[in-house]
C-alpha cells in the first residue's frame, strides 16, 4: 500500500529531522549527592525547611518502598533501574524570587523558546502559568488575581509552609504514600509541584497551567501535584510538558491527587511530549506517573484528557474513585507511539456509591517498533446502584513492526449496573485514504487528516488552548501533515 | 491442611514406572495450584478452593444415568474406560499415556501427565468422515483427582463430531486435557456439556492446533462444578484456519464459572468468532478472560469476540478481561463486553401479553443464549443440551 509506504517514510523523516525542543539550558545547578537513604530523605525535607509531620510521612513512604517490589505486570521492558546511581534533589542556586524580574534570564530564555506565556502575554492568553523548573517552582503569575476569588494556586512547597492544614489534610489521601512502587518513591522524596485550593462555591476563572520540564543530567523528577474542589467549585487544569534531548533515560515518578467535593468539577488535561529516546530507542523519559481523582462529593465530576505522544517508557493510569453519589468519572486519551516507545496506559474507574456512572474513551496509535497498551479496569462495587459504564478503545497501526495491545479488567457486583465496552484494532481504511485521494488531498494529508479523525473524539475534550499545541505534537510525532 | 495433602495417596510406584510422569509430578509441586497472583487466573483462586476441598464427601454413582448413547462412544468412570458400557467407534482406542511435560505447561497440565489413567485418542485419516461420538466422563468416587487425557488427530479433509459430557456426583476433581490437531481442511465440532456435581472441580483444558483451512467448532455448556474453568488455546497455525469458539456458563448458588480462551493468529487470513455468555444468580461469580493474539505474519485475520453477562440477583459477580495483542497492521479485531440485569421493560411488555412473571424470565434468558449455541445449530446433539439448561433453570428456581 503506497500510503502506508509514504506514512512510514514521512516517519522516517521525522525521525530524521529530530526533536525540536531538545536543547539543553545551561544553569548552576545545586545537586545532593547521588543515592537514596534516609538522610537524603531528611536533606530534601531540610532544605524545604518543611514540618516535622512531613518527614515522618516522607520517611515512612521511603520505607515502605524498601520493601516493594517495582511492578512487572505492565506490557514494558527497560533495563533495571539503578536508584542509587540518581540525585534526588536539585534546584536553581538562587533563592525563590519574588517576580518575573528576580527570575535567572536563561529561564527566562527557555521558556521564550518554549512558548510559555510566562510573562504580560499570559495576560492575553488568560492562562495563569505555575512554571516548574526541575524540582522547584521559580515563578508564579496570577496569583493576585486568583486570590481574590480566594483560590490558592502555588507550589507545593509553598502550601506546606502557608496552608499546612490543607496539606495535612488531603496529601495521600487519595495517594496513600504506600499505594504502589512509584507512589511510594514519590511520597520519599517529591520535590516540588502544584497545589490548587478553589473554595467553596467558585469557578475559577481561568484555566490553571503548568509548564514543566525536567532538565540538568541524572536529576529524577518527582512531581507531587494536589488539587482540591471544595462543594460547587469548578476548575480546568492545564499540564504540558517537553524535555531537553539527552541520551540517558531518566526517570519521572508524579504523583498528582484530585480530590472533589458536592458538585465540583476537576478537568485536568495533559499533553506529554517528553523526550521519547531516537529512532533507535536510545535515550529517553521512563515516566512512571500515579494520577488518581476522588470523587467525594455528591454529583461531583473529574474529566482525565491525556495526549501521550513522548517518552521512551508510558506507565500511566490517571483513575477515578467514584465515592460520592451520582458523581461521575470520564478519561479521554491519545496514546501515540512511535519508534521503539512502549507506552502502557489507561484507567481506573472503581464505583463505590449509587448512580455514578464512567465514561473511557482510548485512541491508541502504533507506528514503528513501538508497543503500544490499554490497560484499564472497571470495577463496580456492590453498594453501586444502577452505575453506569461506558469503554471505548480503538487502535490503529501504522506498519507491520508494532503492536497494539488492549487489556481491560471488568468485574462487576451489582446487578442494576450497566457495563458496555468495546474495542476495534484496525489500520487506516483503503477506502478511506481512497476517498482522500479522489478529492485531490496528498497521500500524507490523506493520512494525517484520518489519524486526526481517528482522535477527533478525545481531542475536542482538551480547552481550547491545548487542542492546537496536541494538534501540533501529534504531527510532530507522526508526520508533517498532520493538523 | 494443605491443598497438596492429595499428593500423599498417589502410588509413586506406578507413577514412577513411566519415565515423563515423575518430572510431570514434580513440575507441578514446583507450581503448585494456581492463585490470583497468576495473571492468566487473575480472577481464580484454585489454591484457596483446594485448601478447605472436602475430599471424603462420597457420592453415588449408580443414581447417575448415562445419556443416550446412540453414537459410538468411550463411557470413563473415574478416569478409568469402562469397557462395559463403551461402544468405541473404530477409530477410538485406548491412549498409552506417558506425556511430556514442556516448559510453560501449566500446573494443571502438568498434574493431568504426572497422574496418567486412562486416555481416548481419536485418529482419522485423510479425507475420513466420523460421524458422531459421545465422549462421556463421570466421576464420584475418587480420592485424588481424574485425569483423562484425550487425543484427537483429524486427517486432512477429515470430519468428525464429538459430544463431551462431564458428570457424577460427590466431591471430586476433574482435570481432563484435550490435544486436538487438525490437518489441512479437517473439521472438527465439539460440543461440550459439562454438569458435574455442585461439589465438584473441573477444570478442563483444551489445545487445539489447526492446519491450513481447518475448522474448529466448539461450544461448551457449563452448568455444574463448585469451581470450574474451561480453558482453551487454539492456534491457528496454518492460513485461513477458522475457529468458532462460544461457551455459555449458568451459575447459581456459590458457584464460580470460568472461561479462559487463548486464540493465537499464527498464520494470514485466519478468521476467529467467539460469544460467550454467562447468566449469574444467587451469590454466583462468573469470569470469562479472551485473548485474541495476532502475529506479525497474520496479516488479514479477522477476530470477533463478544462476551455478556445478565446478573440476576443482587450478590451476583461478573469478571471479565477480554484481551486483544495485535502485532499485525492489515487485520480487523474487535471485542466487545456487555454487563447488565434483565431489562424490566422487556418483562412488562411480556407480562401485559399474560404471561407470568417466572416464565417472562426464563422467555428472556432463553433468548439471552440464543447466540451462544449457534455452532450447534439444529444437529442432535441439540436436545441433549437444551435438557441441560432446564435442568439448571429448575435448580435455579427462577
Amino acid at each position: 500500500m503506497a500510503a502506508i509506504t509514504e506514512t512510514r517514510e514521512t516517519i522516517d523523516r521525522l525521525a530524521e529531522s529530530g526533536y525540536q525542543y531538545g536543547f539543553e539550558t545551561a544553569i548552576d545547578m545545586d545537586f545532593a549527592p547521588k543515592g537514596l537513604n534516609e538522610d537524603i530523605v531528611r536533606l530534601i525535607s531540610a532544605k524545604k525547611q518543611e514540618p516535622e509531620w512531613l518527614l515522618e510521612w516522607r520517611l515512612k513512604a521511603y520505607r515502605a518502598w524498601l520493601t516493594m517490589a517495582d511492578p512487572a505486570w505492565a506490557r514494558i521492558v527497560h533495563p533495571r533501574i539503578d536508584y542509587q546511581d540518581l540525585h534526588y534533589y536539585a534546584a536553581p542556586r538562587a533563592p525563590a524570587p519574588k517576580s518575573l524580574d528576580e527570575v535567572d534570564p536563561a529561564l527566562l530564555e527557555m521558556y521564550e523558546k518554549l512558548g510559555i506565556p510566562l510573562n504580560e502575554r499570559a495576560s492575553l492568553a488568560g492562562v495563569a502559568v505555575d512554571a516548574v523548573f526541575d524540582s522547584v517552582s521559580v515563578a508564579t503569575t496570577f496569583r493576585d488575581s486568583l486570590a481574590k476569588v480566594g483560590v490558592i494556586f502555588c507550589s507545593i512547597s509553598e502550601a506546606v509552609r502557608e496552608h499546612p492544614e490543607l496539606v495535612r489534610k488531603y496529601l495521600g489521601s487519595v495517594v496513600p504514600a504506600g499505594d504502589n512502587y512509584y507512589a511510594a518513591l514519590n511520597s520519599a522524596v517529591f520535590s516540588d509541584g502544584s497545589f490548587v485550593y478553589i473554595p467553596q462555591g467558585v469557578r475559577c476563572p481561568m484555566e490553571l497551567s503548568t509548564y514543566f520540564r525536567i532538565n540538568a543530567r541524572n536529576t529524577g523528577q518527582f512531581e507531587r501535584t494536589l488539587i482540591i474542589a471544595e462543594a460547587g467549585a469548578s476548575v480546568s487544569y492545564l499540564e504540558g510538558c517537553t524535555a531537553p534531548m539527552r541520551d540517558e533515560n531518566q526517570l519521572h515518578a508524579a504523583v498528582v491527587e484530585l480530590v472533589a467535593h458536592d458538585e465540583a468539577s476537576i478537568k485536568y488535561s495533559t499533553v506529554q511530549n517528553w523526550y521519547p529516546g531516537d529512532a533507535d530507542g536510545k535515550g529517553g523519559i521512563y515516566n512512571f506517573v500515579t494520577k488518581r481523582g476522588a470523587c467525594r462529593g455528591a454529583k461531583s465530576k473529574i474529566s482525565w484528557t491525556q495526549v501521550e505522544t513522548g517518552s521512551a517508557i508510558t506507565w500511566k493510569y490517571p483513575s477515578c474513585i467514584l465515592q460520592g453519589e451520582g458523581s461521575s468519572g470520564s478519561f479521554y486519551s491519545v496514546a501515540l507511539t512511535n519508534h521503539r516507545q512502549q507506552a502502557d496506559t489507561g484507567t481506573k474507574m472503581i464505583h463505590l456509591a449509587p448512580n455514578t456512572t464512567s465514561t473511557i474513551v482510548s485512541k491508541g496509535i502504533s507506528a514503528g517498533h513501538s508497543n503500544n497498551t490499554y490497560r484499564g479496569l472497571v470495577r463496580i462495587m456492590p453498594k453501586a446502584r444502577h452505575a453506569r459504564n461506558f469503554t471505548q478503545c480503538d487502535s490503529l497501526l501504522i506498519g507491520d513492526q508494532c503492536g497494539a495491545h488492549t487489556v481491560p479488567y471488568i468485574e462487576c457486583r451489582n446487578q442494576s449496573a450497566k457495563v458496555e465496552h468495546e474495542a476495534t484494532t484496525s489500520k487506516i481504511a483503503d477506502d478511506q485514504l481512497f476517498y482522500c485521494r479522489s478529492r485531490g488531498l496528498s497521500e500524507e494529508d490523506s493520512v494525517g487528516l484520518l489519524v486526526n479523525g481517528f482522535c477527533r473524539e478525545v481531542l475536542k475534550e482538551l480547552p481550547m488552548e491545548f487542542a492546537v499545541e496536541a494538534q501540533k505534537l501529534l504531527a510532530v510525532s507522526l508526520e508533517g501533515s498532520v493538523g | 491442611m494443605s491443598e497438596l495433602d492429595f499428593l500423599d495417596r498417589i502410588d509413586l510406584a506406578s507413577v514412577s514406572e513411566h519415565p515423563h510422569r515423575l518430572a510431570a509430578l514434580d513440575a507441578f509441586r514446583a507450581a503448585g495450584f494456581p492463585t490470583r497472583r497468576d495473571e492468566a487466573w487473575h480472577f481464580t483462586d484454585l489454591k484457596a478452593r483446594m485448601r478447605d476441598f472436602d475430599w471424603a464427601q462420597k457420592g453415588d454413582q449408580a443414581v447417575l444415568a448415562l445419556p443416550d448413547l446412540s453414537w459410538a462412544g468411550v463411557v470413563l468412570r473415574d478416569g478409568i474406560w469402562d469397557a462395559a458400557s463403551s461402544r468405541p467407534a473404530p477409530f477410538m482406542s485406548r491412549l498409552v499415556r506417558d506425556e511430556v511435560v514442556r516448559a510453560g505447561s501449566t500446573a494443571l497440565v502438568a498434574l493431568n501427565a504426572a497422574l496418567g489413567q486412562d486416555g481416548v485418542e481419536m485418529v482419522l485419516r485423510d479425507g475420513e468422515e466420523g460421524g458422531t461420538v459421545m465422549m462421556v466422563a463421570q466421576a464420584g468416587a475418587s480420592a485424588q483427582p481424574i485425569t483423562p487425557r484425550y487425543r484427537v488427530v483429524l486427517g486432512a479433509q477429515a470430519t468428525l463430531t464429538i459430544i463431551e459430557v462431564a458428570q457424577g456426583s460427590g466431591a471430586y476433581v476433574h482435570d481432563p486435557v484435550w490435544d486436538i490437531t487438525l490437518g489441512p481442511g479437517a473439521r472438527l465440532d465439539h460440543y461440550r456439556l459439562q454438569d458435574e456435581s455442585v461439589q465438584s472441580v473441573h477444570i478442563a483444558t483444551v489445545f487445539v492446533a489447526m492446519g491450513e483451512a481447518a475448522h474448529y467448532n466448539g461450544f461448551t455448556l457449563a452448568v455444574g462444578a463448585s469451581l470450574a474453568r474451561s480453558e482453551f488455546h487454539v492456534a491457528l497455525n496454518g492460513a485461513r484456519g477458522d475457529v468458532h469458539l462460544n461457551a455459555a456458563q449458568l451459575l447459581t448458588g456459590r458457584q464460580h464459572g470460568d472461561v479462559t480462551t487463548v486464540i493465537a493468529h499464527k498464520a494470514p487470513l485466519g478468521a476467529s468468532r467467539q460469544t460467550v455468555k454467562s447468566v449469574i444468580d444467587g451469590a454466583a461469580r462468573g469470569v470469562f478472560q479472551g485473548r485474541i493474539e495476532v502475529d506479525r505474519i497474520a496479516q488479514k485475520t479477522d477476530g470477533y469476540q463478544m462476551n455478556q453477562a445478565l446478573l440476576l440477583s443482587p450478590e451476583a459477580e461478573i469478571d471479565s478481561k477480554p484481551e486483544l495483542e495485535i502485532f499485525a497492521d492489515d487485520v480487523k479485531c474487535s471485542h466487545g463486553a456487555t454487563i447488565g440485569a434483565l431489562d424490566p421493560e422487556q418483562i412488562f411488555y411480556l407480562r401485559s401479553r399474560g404471561i407470568a412473571e417466572a416464565d417472562a424470565r426464563a422467555l428472556l434468558i432463553r433468548a439471552f443464549l440464543t447466540e451462544a449455541l449457534e455452532p450447534i445449530g439444529e444437529s442432535m446433539a441439540r436436545p441433549l443440551f437444551e435438557a441441560a439448561i432446564e435442568g439448571w433453570w429448575r435448580r435455579a428456581a427462577l
